[in-house]
């Protein structure tokens, strides 16, 4: 046998240094089945990714241009799929200010409180579905048993636990049910004791701290131009909430605390969201209170609103009002129109072009996920390849709405 | 909301603001495609205007306005989350009636703000409109074999592009386009076991104020 | 010994048996891959949870590869982009391999009529039971767990959906139809003008 050459030193040896591509599909769990991450890895840690969306793209905005504005309703429902009352509210205050109508108080406080409940079920599951993804099953059934008993009172004020497709221009669908504000009662309390039993399980996990604490981190002026808004902006330090800043329905009439992070990592957002839903039940139960038993619940808008059946049912002009609305859409006035709300993820706007038809136009959703996933790439290069799940987790990526 | 920054502007630029209004609280500024980035620059860092937070990028398609190389207008919605105000910019290029665009060309402000990223790239899968100075001008929502551009009105909804082929009833062997989901020859083989249930009226078995302890 | 055999069935009783056994252990014991796109995810989370629970019918266990599981749940909307990550997904699962069409966006593409959406997984893979429903009702889904349970016991490979348990009208008798639409009408006229009276 040859002696080894001993001058032969270690950079002299070049070792095969190509990187590996690794390609983390859509249809992966932790990807939520429609973000594809095509990643250059060199080991553990990511040296380049490539985020791509798209999978669940189903042409939202050009199905709104084939129908009429009321028939957005329907779409707009499953665009955040997990809030969808806060897109049917969003979309009918678009139109209802493109066409100047407000609706009346008490419809008012409603849409906040189905608002709230919303936004509620939308951070448990997000909450949820990052402690599974990490591996705490548990929790996830607890905040899934939570969700439910919020989606039996969506369930008896819309009649659907999902997509209610319940606003409409000018109001609602149906006036609140006698037993709303019981319900509402009795459930939230449950409802928080649940999450909190979670969120205690999870906080004293050395496991789950490890896996959140000080990953994924991004600095406030680095979120804002990056177009971030929401909770995940809200955990980098800016408190930036349209329910606050441009206060829209009735949200400047009840208190509520808006909870900001400091360091701008999963963990913060992790916690950020959690507290909002507590933030939520104050102002639920503040609704409750200020919220009148009686009343009406749709404007008066008759070139909108559909008219009451009965009328439709035994006067002719009821008949034909509703004929046109229904065959030729309401007629919403030329012009365009931005509005914004706080939906489940951050600022939800709808941007709306009218030519006067019964038609939209345009109607443009801006997602608040969208940039956020857009951030995505900035996040894990240079990570490992676990930090990803719970990265990607707690940004809360809704693939109706970041797809659109 | 912001009218100082609508005045600022026609004071600045001048005639390369065409046109402006405040149509349902909105304000709002049409300017011309050539100082795009030179007004977004300015927007970007007057102390006083101080608009960070790029709202949306998005592209609306007129094709009536094809001949004046008006056809899309890019409209951009700014705040500033400092001064609490908002702006909407709007510029228009590109002409070509039928699916083809021609000079649908803008340029990108990636550099100004971040976020414009995939905005851009989602309104140049949409319209066809092209970012110049984009630092990855590709497909976003759709795939890369897909040819044409969905959102221009003269994409036809219903055109789609499949990339694996559909299946044939013959080779399904059964019916694959039906039309009544419940008829005699669907529907479940096998009975369920019907649970004794009254009859009388549905309705009243239907009691919207029971609320049960879960 | 081969006119015994050609009297009854072309198989012979200890082979029905097995194959009767066989259905028994697969029905309740089925692995499934949840290949979740859409708004039907979050039904499908509820249905996996403590109310609408599937673990009672064996089928809870997911396994998020395709090579050990056999039922694929294709839950939501089906984009064109999509359409190849199914197939593929489909064909590395090994036979016997059953799927369950979650939805109507995935039986027939639901609302989505346009460039994007595939009309139905049908058109892409071979479809076993549809459940339709937008978002269906974990009950729904339920059933149609419990149909295709019944179609592995019996061999069956033709696809069926399901049917809702009751529609109301059905259970009336013919006559009272119109004295149903007076009353709708008629309770709607009540609400309708108490609310514009304390308007």
């Amino acid at each position: 046998m040859e002696p080894l050459d001993l001058e032969l030193e270690e950079g002299e040896l070049e070792l095969p240094s190509e990187p590996m591509h690794l390609n983390m599909g859509p249809a992966h769990p932790a990807m939520h089945g429609t973000v594809r991450c095509v990643l250059e890895l060199s080991g553990e840690t990511i040296m380049k990714a490539d985020v791509q969306i798209g999978y669940l793209h189903r042409g939202f905005e050009k199905m709104c241009e084939r129908g009429t504005w009321a028939q957005v309703f329907p779409y707009a429902d499953r665009l955040n799929y997990v809030s969808p009352m806060l897109n049917n509210v969003g979309y009918a205050l678009a139109v209802e200010k493109l066409c100047g109508i407000e609706v009346p108080e008490r419809c008012q406080w409603y849409r906040m409180a189905l608002g709230e409940l919303a936004r509620i079920s939308d951070h448990l599951t997000c909450t949820g579905a990052m402690a599974m993804e990490l591996g705490a099953f548990t929790p996830f059934l607890w905040f899934v048993k939570a969700r439910d008993m919020i989606w039996d009172i969506l369930e008896e004020e819309t009649g659907a636990r999902l997509t209610h497709s319940f606003g409409r221009i000018g109001g609602m669908a149906a006036p609140p049910t006698d037993a709303f504000k019981e319900l509402c009662k009795g459930s939230l309390e449950r409802v928080v004791t649940l999450m909190e039993e979670g969120e205690s399980m999870l906080l004293k996990n050395r496991i789950f701290l490890d896996r959140l604490e000080g990953i994924g981190q991004i600095s406030g002026e680095e979120a804002v131009a990056l177009s971030w808004t929401g909770p995940c902006l809200r955990a980098s330090g800016v408190p930036y909430d349209v329910r606050r800043a441009y206060p829209y329905l009735k949200y400047d009439e009840v208190e509520f605390d808006v909870p900001v992070g400091t360091n701008g990592d999963n963990l913060d957002r992790f916690l950020v969201r959690l507290q909002e839903i507590r933030q939520s039940r104050r102002i639920i139960e503040q609704v409750i209170e200020k919220m009148a038993d009686d009343g009406p619940i749709n404007a008066y808008a008759p070139g909108v609103m559909l008219p009451e059946k009965h009328d439709v049912y035994t006067t002719i002009e009821a008949t034909i009002q509703h004929f046109k609305l229904v065959m030729e859409g309401a007629k919403v006035p030329k012009g365009e129109v931005y509005s914004y709300t706080e939906g489940g993820n951050g600022e939800l706007g709808f941007y709306l072009v009218s030519d006067g038809s019964g038609t939209p136009y345009r109607v443009r959703i801006r997602p608040p996920c969208y940039p956020i996933v857009g951030g995505l790439q900035k996040l894990i290069t240079g990570r490992m390849l676990s930090d990803i799940i719970p990265t990607f987790g707690s940004l809360n990526m809704i693939g109706g709405e970041c797809d659109h | 909301m912001s009218k100082a920054a609508l005045e600022k502007l026609q004071a600045k630029f001048g005639d390369a603001v065409l046109e402006t209004h405040s149509d349902c609280g909105d304000d709002t500024a049409l300017v011309k495609a050539e100082s795009w980035k030179e007004i977004c620059e300015y927007l970007r860092k007057d102390p006083q205007l101080d608009f960070d937070y790029l709202v949306d990028l998005c592209g609306v398609d007129y094709p009536e306005r094809a001949a004046q190389k008006q056809r899309i207008e890019i409209v951009l919605h700014l705040c500033s989350i400092s001064k609490r105000h908002r702006l909407r910019l709007k510029a228009r290029v590109g002409s070509g009636e039928e699916e083809e665009l021609e000079g649908a060309e803008i340029d990108s402000v990636t550099s100004i703000w971040a976020g414009a990223n995939w905005f851009e790239r989602e309104t140049y899968d949409m319209f066809g409109v092209t970012f110049r100075g984009h630092p990855d001008m590709r497909r976003i929502l759709l795939y890369p074999e897909f040819v044409g551009h969905p959102l221009l009105k003269t994409y036809p909804a219903q055109r789609a592009q499949p990339l694996i082929e559909y299946r044939t009833e013959e080779e399904a062997g059964v019916p694959l386009e039906k039309q009544a989901p419940f008829g005699d020859d669907e529907g479940m083989s096998f009975p369920r076991e019907d649970y004794d249930r009254d009859v009388e009226d549905p309705r009243t078995k239907l009691n919207p104020h029971k609320t049960e302890a879960i | 010994m081969s006119e015994v055999i050609l009297e009854g069935s072309e198989q012979g009783f200890a082979t029905t048996r097995l194959d009767d056994l066989l259905g028994w252990a697969r029905k309740y014991s089925l692995f499934m891959y949840p290949f979740v796109t859409a708004c039907c995810g979050m039904e499908f989370m509820s249905l996996t949870g403590p109310r609408f629970d599937l673990s009672r019918f064996g089928a809870e266990a997911p396994r998020f590869s395709p090579r050990q599981s056999d039922l694929l749940w294709v839950v939501g909307t089906i984009s064109q982009r999509q359409a190849p990550v199914l197939r593929r997904i489909y064909e590395q699962m090994m036979d016997p391999k059953w799927v369950l069409a979650f939805g109507t966006c995935a039986s027939c593409g639901g609302f989505y009529d346009n460039y994007t959406t595939v009309p139905g997984i049908d058109k892409i893979i071979k479809c076993d039971v549809y459940v339709p429903g937008c978002p269906p009702r974990p009950e729904a889904v339920l059933d149609g767990l419990m149909l295709l349970q019944d179609k592995i016991a019996s061999g069956d490979r033709t696809p069926r959906s399901v049917k809702p348990r009751e529609d109301p009208v059905d259970l009336l008798p013919a006559g009272r139809r119109l004295d149903v639409l007076q009353d709708v009408v008629s309770t709607g006229g009540k609400r309708a003008r108490a609310s514009k009276e304390s308007a």
